[in-house]
């Protein structure tokens, strides 16, 4: 019995092992992170090394730690609060994210469902070939439709060609330029999840609406959709998220008039080298993503109790 | 299939590759005029691999991903385990949390949190900070792919080999990894790609000394559009559709749904 007893032990020792060393690592360079984060953003810049003051010195005692949080105020916090600019930058950001999920999921739909009613010989092959551009470098991506948008690029060279347009459109660096942007580079991210639910989907349910003589839009609309809906909320999460701190987007194809919050993260960072506003701007940022985060699922939760 | 439906996956595949497929036609153009053709030529190609600064900063790329992506593989099996095998143990919530966050979290906030960390330790920043950096944001990528695989597994194979008598290693060695391996590798080659990717993370935590291949392009591509860009990423292009392709592979048909 004493060697089971020892399995046993070794058993537990392992599991240890297996929870305790991703836990510690993303602790430490996930969780302890936002803590930093959070303090630096309470802090005063400075020309120093590194430069915010104060800086915690463990060794000073509890006199020394006490004068590092009187040091400590909200200043950045209430420059963001009060600078138009930022106001606008955040409800910039927002508005953004909102409009291309929205055009995310008007686009992902149709492509989605298509993907789930085709031949079961296909549809590895199309899953793939969403998955590719998606694996493709972001950077590469979005680069190349600044030779497409720009006044002399491609997308002007064909309506000029086809006699739609007079004289070029400004497309690239506009409002509609980052849309584009957004749309084209999260579509995956909207899709995938949308197909694992659709191909799932019990295919007698449309089959019985049809039926009973629903039209084929009724049945999609009134079937097919509420029943996807659980890939649809996945999907916008996944893409809405990330899109509110988009940095590269905005950067290469909103030019300089373009507000967004990611964006004015990186020149506070790297451009005026205040390391405590771009923190703030983080821990704004982190605020905006995770407020409709939980306001989603709370509502989800409810939803599902209640169908329960 | 209907015709709307084929029209939708026409639609929404031409939009997905028109962009990519310019890029790469583009490459081969002899003008150095992005817009305009100036008939076939691989002369891009001649002077991408005449960059010095391009090519060394492609090796430091290569370096990171193949060190992160160890350290992502083996960290995201040990949660995927964790998650499908020991069912609702304390802190699993916070666990999960801490494993899917930086999948969704903008870049922009996890590059700069890291750094004030690395700052904040007095850790010299460089390749190995980096490595941190890619380690930690692909730990959830490669947990979900490896994850996927443990679910679709047949247990009465562990269990066989444990009333055999195997002690709890050697079902883990003998069996379990075995199966689990093909995931592994997309897994691997997952987290290879997400890190050959990132600008911006790479970015905030790198040093003096450790500029990535997608940080160099950025400082060109900051300046325009150029030829040379155009070749760098068509390489990068036919490289990572052979590695989705073998990762595709791997995993067998139910694989790619998992990405």
């Amino acid at each position: 019995m004493n060697g089971e007893r020892a399995h046993r032990l070794s058993g537990r020792a392992g599991r240890a092992l297996v929870r305790g060393l991703p836990f510690l690592w993303l602790a430490l360079f996930f969780l302890v992170p936002f803590i930093v984060t959070l303090k630096i953003s309470f802090s005063s810049p400075a020309t120093a090394q590194p430069p915010y003051l104060p800086v915690l010195d463990w060794t000073s005692g509890p006199q020394g730690w006490r004068e590092f949080f009187e040091a400590l105020d909200f200043t950045n916090y209430e420059m963001l609060a009060y600078d138009s600019l930022y106001r606008e930058a955040a409800l910039s950001s927002l508005a953004y994210a909102l409009a291309a999920t929205a055009i995310l999921v008007l686009i992902g739909t149709p492509l989605a469902h298509a993907m789930a009613q085709a031949s079961a010989r296909m549809q590895p092959l199309l899953v793939a070939l969403v998955v590719v551009p998606f694996w493709t470098s972001f950077l590469i991506r979005i680069y190349a439709w600044i030779a497409i948008l720009k006044p002399e690029g491609l997308l002007n060279a064909a309506l000029l060609r086809l006699g739609l347009i007079g004289q070029p459109l400004n497309v690239l660096d506009t409002p509609l330029a980052v849309l584009i942007g957004l749309t084209y580079a999260y579509l995956p991210f909207m899709v995938l999840p949308l197909y694992a639910v659709m191909s799932r989907l019990d295919p007698s349910l449309p089959e019985a609406a049809a039926d009973l003589g629903a039209s084929r839009a009724r049945t999609f609309f009134t079937v097919t959709v509420p029943l996807s809906l659980p890939g649809l909320v996945a999907g916008a999460l996944l893409c809405f998220i990330p899109m509110v701190g988009e940095f590269i987007i905005p950067d290469l194809l909103g030019g300089s008039e373009t507000l967004m919050l990611g964006r004015m993260l990186w020149t506070e960072f790297f451009s005026n080298r205040d390391w405590p506003l771009a923190s703030a701007v983080a821990v704004t940022l982190l605020v905006l993503v995770v407020g409709p985060v939980v306001i989603f699922r709370n509502a989800e939760e409810r939803r599902e109790e209640a169908l329960r | 299939m209907t015709r709307l439906n084929r029209l939708a996956l026409a639609l929404g595949l031409g939009f997905l590759y028109a962009p990519i497929l310019v890029l790469v036609v583009y490459s081969f153009n002899a003008s150095k005029l992005v817009t305009v053709w100036g008939g076939f030529s691989t002369r891009w190609y001649g002077v991408l691999f005449a960059d010095a600064p391009l090519i060394a900063s492609a090796l430091v790329s290569l370096k990171v991903a193949l060190v992160s992506a160890g350290i992502a593989t083996v960290l995201g099996t040990l949660a995927a385990l964790a998650l499908d095998r020991h069912g609702r143990f304390r802190g699993r919530g916070a666990f999960t949390g801490l494993l899917y966050g930086p999948m969704v979290m903008p870049e922009v906030i996890t590059g700069l949190s890291l750094l004030l960390l690395f700052v904040g330790i007095g850790v010299e920043r460089g390749i190995a900070t980096i490595v941190v950096a890619h380690a930690t944001f692909a730990t959830g990528f490669v947990a979900v792919v490896v994850g996927a695989r443990l679910k679709g597994f047949d247990r009465s194979l562990e269990e066989a080999a444990a009333d055999l008598g195997a002690p709890p290693w050697r079902v883990f060695a003998g069996v379990t990894l075995p199966l689990i391996a093909p995931s592994f590798a997309a897994g691997f080659l997952l987290a290879f790609t997400l890190s050959l990717d990132d600008l911006v993370i790479a970015s905030f935590v790198s040093g003096p000394g450790a500029t990535t291949l997608p940080m160099r392009l950025y400082s060109q591509v900051r300046l325009g559009v150029n030829p040379e860009i155009n070749a760098a990423s068509t390489l990068l292009i036919g490289a990572v559709s052979v590695v989705v392709l073998t990762a595709s592979w791997l995993t067998g048909r139910r694989g790619g749904a998992a990405v």
